[in-house]
């Protein structure tokens, strides 16, 4: 077998934000080798490594469980190992930070306000009082394990946040991915914190802002479906706001 | 050291995507249903006025002008009703034991209610 004498190479438009030397962002090309089982990933670790090693990025992984390498490909946030070089060959690949976040270098975004919002759902089985060690576990059917799982499978990518128009508009709207993992925990029948998540979840900033763009579901990669979370949440919502209405319902 | 530099959306967002743009049709299709239900309730005001004032209101909406709005309006109430009912599983998840009920057997009964409240219409107003 020869070796080729052209090798096949594909354009990167890399998004560069150095804040010790410019204000604003530009776009630097790199052209990389083609390789049809290299994903977006490849090329900038190839980047990196060979051809421009101030570039920054965050990845781990590189099998889609660790959630860090999300990035804008030509405009729709992907996880960029799981972004095939040869869906877009042989056009130029745009890669960009995840839009809806504050950027603190390059690649990098800023998630701070995620966190704390994540943080704010309380993501964990609350227990009004925990039993002792002794006793056991706390038991699950098969039955009451489906009803949370898919909600369950959030490996915190961020994703949905870039897709989300109305996480990109209001500033306080806990967003997608917070939601159904609010959701994952109320939904969980070993779970009694639902009281506690109720602010979060169903107040002012929680569901109601969602105007069910389902774009969130869309670019999720692991198909937790967040928007299928918050319409669930919103007629939970809904049906214990009319349940006060009615005369004999409790007013709190 | 600088803050972080922020990236505003802009206002032309919702053009930037097939999807979004999708959404903010659905979303101005109320705008064209709640049109529509105010024409309907001067149809039923002139109802109550007389025979003439209902004739009158009835030569108009039968002008170009009000059979184009009309014909909008029915193209945006289908576009509400189709993306609604679609989306009925997501909002909805009924399971059966360990397995949910598939998405389609929760959209069906939808169609099956409009088809039957339609025909009843249609019934009632060519009778």
């Amino acid at each position: 077998m020869g070796t080729p004498t052209t090798q096949r190479t594909i354009k990167l438009e890399v998004f560069r934000y150095r804040p010790e030397e410019e204000d604003e962002p530009t776009f630097q090309t790199y052209e990389v080798p083609y390789r049809e089982d290299w994903v977006v990933l490849d090329a900038l670790n190839h980047i990196k490594d060979t051809v421009d090693g101030t570039l920054s990025y965050r990845w781990s992984c590189r099998m889609g469980v660790c959630g860090s390498c999300g990035m804008m490909v030509n405009g729709y946030p992907k996880l960029t190992c799981a972004a095939f070089l040869r869906d877009y060959y042989p056009n130029a690949i745009r890669v960009e930070p995840l839009v809806n976040f504050p950027v603190e270098r390059d690649l990098v975004i800023n998630m701070d306000d995620f966190m704390r919002k994540l943080k704010a759902v309380k993501p964990w089985i609350i227990r009004k009082k925990e039993q002792p060690l002794a006793e056991g576990e706390y038991r699950q059917t098969p039955a009451e394990l489906a009803q949370y799982k898919q909600f369950s499978m959030c490996i915190n990518c961020m994703l949905c946040y870039s897709a989300c128009p109305v996480v990109g508009r209001e500033e306080g709207f806990i967003g997608p991915a917070v939601l159904a993992l609010g959701q994952r925990y109320n939904l969980d029948s070993r779970d009694q914190g639902r009281a506690q998540r109720q602010e979060t979840i169903f107040g002012h900033e929680g569901i109601w802002e969602c105007t069910f763009v389902g774009e969130c579901s869309t670019v999720c990669p692991k198909d937790v479906d967040p928007a299928g979370a918050i319409q669930m949440a919103k007629v939970q919502g809904a049906m214990e706001y009319m349940k006060t209405l009615l005369p004999w319902g409790q007013r709190s | 050291m600088k803050p972080p530099l922020n990236r505003n959306m802009g206002s032309t967002w919702w053009l930037s995507r097939g999807a979004y743009f999708l959404i903010m049709l659905r979303e101005l299709s109320a705008v064209f249903i709640a049109a529509y239900l105010v024409f309907f309730l001067i149809c039923l005001y002139k109802v109550g006025q007389g025979p003439e004032a209902y004739g009158a209101y009835l030569r108009f909406l039968w002008s170009p002008g009000m059979i184009l709005f009309h014909l909008v309006a029915l193209a945006f109430a289908l576009l509400h009703m189709v993306t609604w009912f679609n989306a009925t599983p997501k909002a909805v998840r009924v399971w059966r034991g360990e397995e949910r009920v598939p998405p389609a057997l929760m959209i069906g009964p939808n169609y099956a209610v409009w088809a039957v409240i339609t025909a009843f219409i249609i019934w009632v107003v060519l009778k």
